[in-house]
Formats: structure tokens, sequence, C-alpha cells
């Protein structure tokens, strides 16, 4: 369904130049979740953004259902493949009320019966009829990221890109949002590539996993090892024991890897 | 915890003008903050960060403020002059905005928006100022600060984000930090290392810490006490060690929600809750 091969993403010139990623390359069949997990920075989020082309310069090839993007995404394309943003309050329009920002895409994509996928968005994400006329600002963050989660999927995609869904969200909210998302998956067969740091949601979500660190994957493991904490790599060794909770002595023994 | 109590709140309210009727976000909420580390947790909408806001007297144009009490440092903040709110904030007390990269200005280099921090803090000269800011990048665990540093907020992916905001709060050295999720969109290992960098300032310099957070096995790590919120309202206050033992049924609720790497489960179970839970905490 999604394949990317020997993925390159630069920006800026020069001595400037930053190399986010540099040279990715996964799998994802139809109707599997694949997770990406890594450091700050690694380049998680802009790997997605190549896929979605909101980074429309990339080397290497992604291919979507066997064809090769080019660096423009057709109106199609858009409606099978969406994406939910990292930054819920930068990703939703300030002066735009609910009802607008879930509405926008219903009309770019010329879809009918607008009000009733716009509550039953809403309901989907555990939002009642009160919060359509409020504004971003009017609503608390978790509240903000199930709209973002609403608005991607008021198309009935294909393919979600998912940018930390649930890192801003409560953990009642969060469980209801992974449930939302497994049962979406289940019903209409949905591929997810999802972005995370939390390694409990994405074991619980993906069925793969790759770990990201300065641009490249340094490992892939089923998300059943990473559960069983005996990975390969001793990064993904470190990233697992910070997960077990804070612990002073601990961090004073992290290693940088490069 | 300690004598030396920093903030003294009681009886908290604030609530927001609709065109719907009036939005009750906090309903009396007391507590107290010594140099310690407070974990607030709680669902979302529960009433957190507007807790926080309040204090600060950044609440919406829409909302109420009132309280029987809020002292800070021997400051009545319920009537402060506006004059003095200014110099409290940020200097004094400090918080992390829940949307980091909102609360940046996106036409600054990120760099810039540090040492501009520290200079109007310290009326230091725009070269020091730059090389204390170099320094709270490093500090905050930033990989290659010098290009970093000339960044714009758009450039910067949300865990860099989150941590420029974290070194322009400390950069004052305030004796409170109200840090609103500050770690959220950090990758787990860095998040252990900023917090490191929080638990340090409660040590040396006695700051007294609010953290505000989702992440239930972190604040039982890491903090010294949790508050719990639910509809405005403090469920119960839990030494933070024993927060897995709770007995409250929303807390045990919000427990029970947490995917967990050890035992996986196909469906997560969700909170139930009750009206009745709010009348309680009357
Ligand atoms: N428009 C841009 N201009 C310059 N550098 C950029 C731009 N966008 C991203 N970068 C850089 O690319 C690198 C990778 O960023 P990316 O957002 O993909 O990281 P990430 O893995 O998603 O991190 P996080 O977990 O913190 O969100 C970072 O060093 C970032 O500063
Ligand atoms: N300006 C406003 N007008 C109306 N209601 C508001 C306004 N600001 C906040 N609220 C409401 O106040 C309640 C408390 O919001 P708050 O931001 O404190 O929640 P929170 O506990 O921080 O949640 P989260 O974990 O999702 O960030 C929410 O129901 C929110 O919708
Ligand atoms: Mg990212
Ligand atoms: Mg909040």
């Amino acid at each position: 369904m999604i394949e990317v091969e020997n993925l390159t993403v630069e920006f800026g010139r020069g001595a400037a130049t930053v190399r986010a990623v540099r040279g990715v390359s996964f799998t994802v069949a139809q109707g599997e979740s694949y997770g990406l997990v890594g450091e700050s920075g690694s380049g998680k989020s802009t790997v997605l953004r190549a896929i979605a082309r909101i980074n429309p310069e990339f080397g290497g090839t992604i291919r979507v259902n066997g064809t090769p993007l080019t660096s423009k995404r057709s109106r199609d394309e858009a409606r099978r493949m969406q994406m939910v943003f990292q930054d819920p309050y930068g990703a939703l329009h300030p002066r735009h009320t609910v009802d607008a920002i879930l509405r926008e895409p219903l009309e770019i994509h010329r879809v009918g019966d607008k009000d009733r996928r716009i509550k039953a968005a809403l309901s989907d994400v555990g939002l009642g009829p009160e919060f359509r006329f409020r504004y971003p600002h009017q609503i608390s963050g978790g509240q903000r990221q199930r709209i973002a989660v609403a608005r991607a999927l008021i198309l009935e995609p294909e393919i979600l890109l998912l940018d930390e869904p649930t890192s801003a969200l409560d953990v009642s909210v969060q469980a209801e949002v992974l449930n939302l998302l497994k049962r979406l998956q289940r019903e209409r067969g949905l591929t997810y590539l999802m972005v995370s740091h939390n390694l409990a949601v994405v074991a619980h979500i993906c069925e793969r996993v790759a770990v990201m660190n300065r641009g490249r994957v340094v490992e892939e493991l089923t998300a059943s090892t990473l559960r069983g904490g005996e990975p390969a790599e001793a990064y993904t060794r470190q990233l697992v024991s910070a997960t077990e909770g804070y612990d002073r002595e601990a961090v004073r023994g992290y290693v940088t890897y490069e | 915890m300690t004598e030396a109590r920093l903030l003294e709140v009681e009886d908290l309210r604030v609530t927001f003008r609709t065109p719907h009727g009036p939005v009750e976000a906090v309903r009396g909420v007391s507590f107290s903050l010594g140099r310690e580390r407070l974990g607030i947790v709680g669902e979302s909408g529960s009433g957190k960060s507007q807790t926080g806001r309040a204090l600060l007297r950044l609440s919406a144009r829409n909302g109420r403020v009132s309280a029987k009490k809020m002292v800070f440092d021997g400051i009545d903040l319920t009537n402060a002059s506006e004059r003095t709110m200014r110099r409290i904030r940020g200097a004094r007390i400090s918080m992390i905005m829940q949307d980091p990269r909102y609360s940046l200005n996106p036409v600054v280099k990120v760099g810039d928006q540090i040492a501009e921090a520290y200079r109007i803090h310290t009326g230091a000269s725009a070269r020091k100022a730059r090389d204390r800011a170099m320094e709270m990048l490093e500090t905050v665990r930033i990989r290659e600060a010098g290009k970093v540093y000339d960044l714009y907020p758009h450039q910067v992916s949300g865990g860099m984000g989150q941590r420029v905001m974290i070194a322009m709060m400390l950069i004052p050295e305030p004796d409170v930090l109200i840090a609103d999720e500050p770690t959220s969109a950090l990758d787990v290992t860095v998040q252990m290392q900023v917090l490191a960098l929080l638990d340090d300032m409660v040590r040396e310099r006695g700051m007294g810490l609010v953290l505000i957070s989702h992440d239930l096995n972190l604040v039982a790590s890491f903090c010294d006490r949790v508050m719990v919120m639910y509809g405005g309202r403090v469920m119960e206050v839990l030494e933070a060690g024993r927060l897995h033992e709770a007995q409250h049924p929303y807390t045990r609720g919000l427990l029970n929600c947490l995917p967990s790497l050890e035992h996986p489960q196909h469906m997560l179970p969700v909170l139930t809750r009750d009206a009745g839970w709010l009348e309680e905490a009357r």
C-alpha cells in the first residue's frame, strides 16, 4: 500500500543544510498499522509530511498503491489519504468554528449530507453537539485534538497518517481514540502510518515499528519484540527503559547515539 | 510538604461567558505549593490549564476569576495591580503553555526569542544574551544548538519547540514554574532528561513546580504529590508514589485506561463518569 524507498529530505542550503531524513525505507501493507518512533528531531514528522506532500521536495521514491508519488498531490489522492497533525492548535484555523473546520473538507470534495456527517464525526470522537459552534481557543487542548481527528475521518479516507494523534489527549480520551482507530481499521480496512513517542501506544496499535535516530531507521521490529524488551539496538533499549518512569540515576547514564 | 508556602489558593473559580450560557471551568479549587513537585492530572477539560492561567491572570477575556484566597509569597494575587502582575509574570511565576508553537512568535528566530527573554529580565548586553540563550538550548538537550538558534518556530520539530519554550521560561529563574504538558511532544529519553533538569531546579534552587500532565506513570514516578481534577474540582490529593494505589473510582478509571507494554489488551477500558463525584467533592 505504502512503499518508501531510500527517502531523503533536506532543508536549507550550504553549511546550514539540515539533513532531516537520510535514506529511509519501509513498506506498509494494506490494512496494516506501522509505527515510527524515535528521537525528537529524528525526522518522523518529515517522513509523514513527504508522503502527504506537505514538503513537496524529497529524494527517493514513495509509492502508494503501486503508483509513484509526484510532487503535487491530486484531489482524489488527498481524499484517500488524510493526515492528523502533531500540533493541534496550529492545525486548526483560529478564526473558524468547529463546524466550519469540519465543513471545509466536505465542501472542497463536494460531499453531500454535510450536517449529518459533521454531527457523526463529532460523536465519533466523543464530543457533543455543543462544541459545534465554538472556536479553537474556546476548547481544551484534548478537545482540539479530537477535532483534528474528526476532520481527518470525515472524508472516510483509506490511509491515515497520524502524527502523535494522542499525545495531547488525556488517558480516557486516548483510550477512546485508540479504540476508535482499531474499530475503524476493522470495519473499513484502513491503513495507518503512526508516529508516537509513547511505546505502549505504538505497540497497542501497530504490528511493526521502525525506530528512528538522526534521520535514519536504526531498527525495525515487531510489537511483540518491543513488548518482550529485547530489541537489538542499544538506542531502542534505552527508549524502552525510559518508558518505565522517571529515575534520576538512570537519566544520568543515558548515552547520545549518533 | 515544606513549611515554606510559595502559593496558597482557596476556592478558586473560573467561569466563562458563552452564547450558550456560562461554562464553569474551575469550581472551587484549593491547594498550596511548597518547594516541591506538585502534579495535576485529570481528564481533558477538567480545568487544569485554566487553574494555572488564572494564577497569572491569563484567563481569556470572556472569563471571570474569583477566589477566597490566592497568595504568592505574601502578595495577594486577587487584587494585585496590573503593574504588580506584570512584574510577577515570567520573572517570578512562569508558565509553559500547552501549545508551545502558538506561544512562540512566528517571525522571530527561536534563539533570539530566548535571548530577548533573558535581556528583559537581566538587562544584559545583546552578546551576553546570545551566549546565554545558546547555553540554554544545550541545557534543554537540543543538538546542534548553533544551527537551531537561527531557525524560525515553523522550522523546528514539535519536541524542539517544546524545549525552546522550556528554555525561555527557565531563563529568568522563576520561584514557581507552572508547566502545562511540557514534555508531551518529546521522545521518552529527552522527556526524562528535561524532567531531570526541572528536578535540579526544585532541589538546588528551591523552585516550586506545578506539573500538569496526562501521563499518570510519569507523574507517579516524578512528582511529590498529585492533585486529581474532574469537572473543575479536586477529587483527591495523593502522595505521588502511591498514585497506583488510589481508591477513588475516577482515579482508578484513569489508571485503567492506560495501554501497557507488559499487558496487551485488544480494546482499552474507557472511563464511565459519575455525576455524584462532583457533589461529594463539595
Ligand atoms: N522547514 C524546515 N526548515 C528547516 N529545518 C526543518 C524544517 N522542518 C523540519 N526541519 C528540521 O528537520 C529535522 C526533523 O524534524 P521533524 O519535525 O521531522 O522531527 P520529528 O522526528 O518529528 O521530531 P519530534 O518528535 O520532536 O516532533 C529537525 O532537525 C528540524 O529542525
Ligand atoms: N474562553 C473559553 N470560553 C469558554 N469555555 C472555555 C474557554 N476556555 C476554556 N474553556 C472550557 O473550560 C474547560 C476547562 O478547560 P482547560 O483548558 O482548563 O482544560 P484542561 O483540563 O487543561 O484540558 P486538557 O487536558 O484537554 O488541556 C473546558 O471545558 C473548556 O472547553
Ligand atoms: Mg514531529
Ligand atoms: Mg490543558
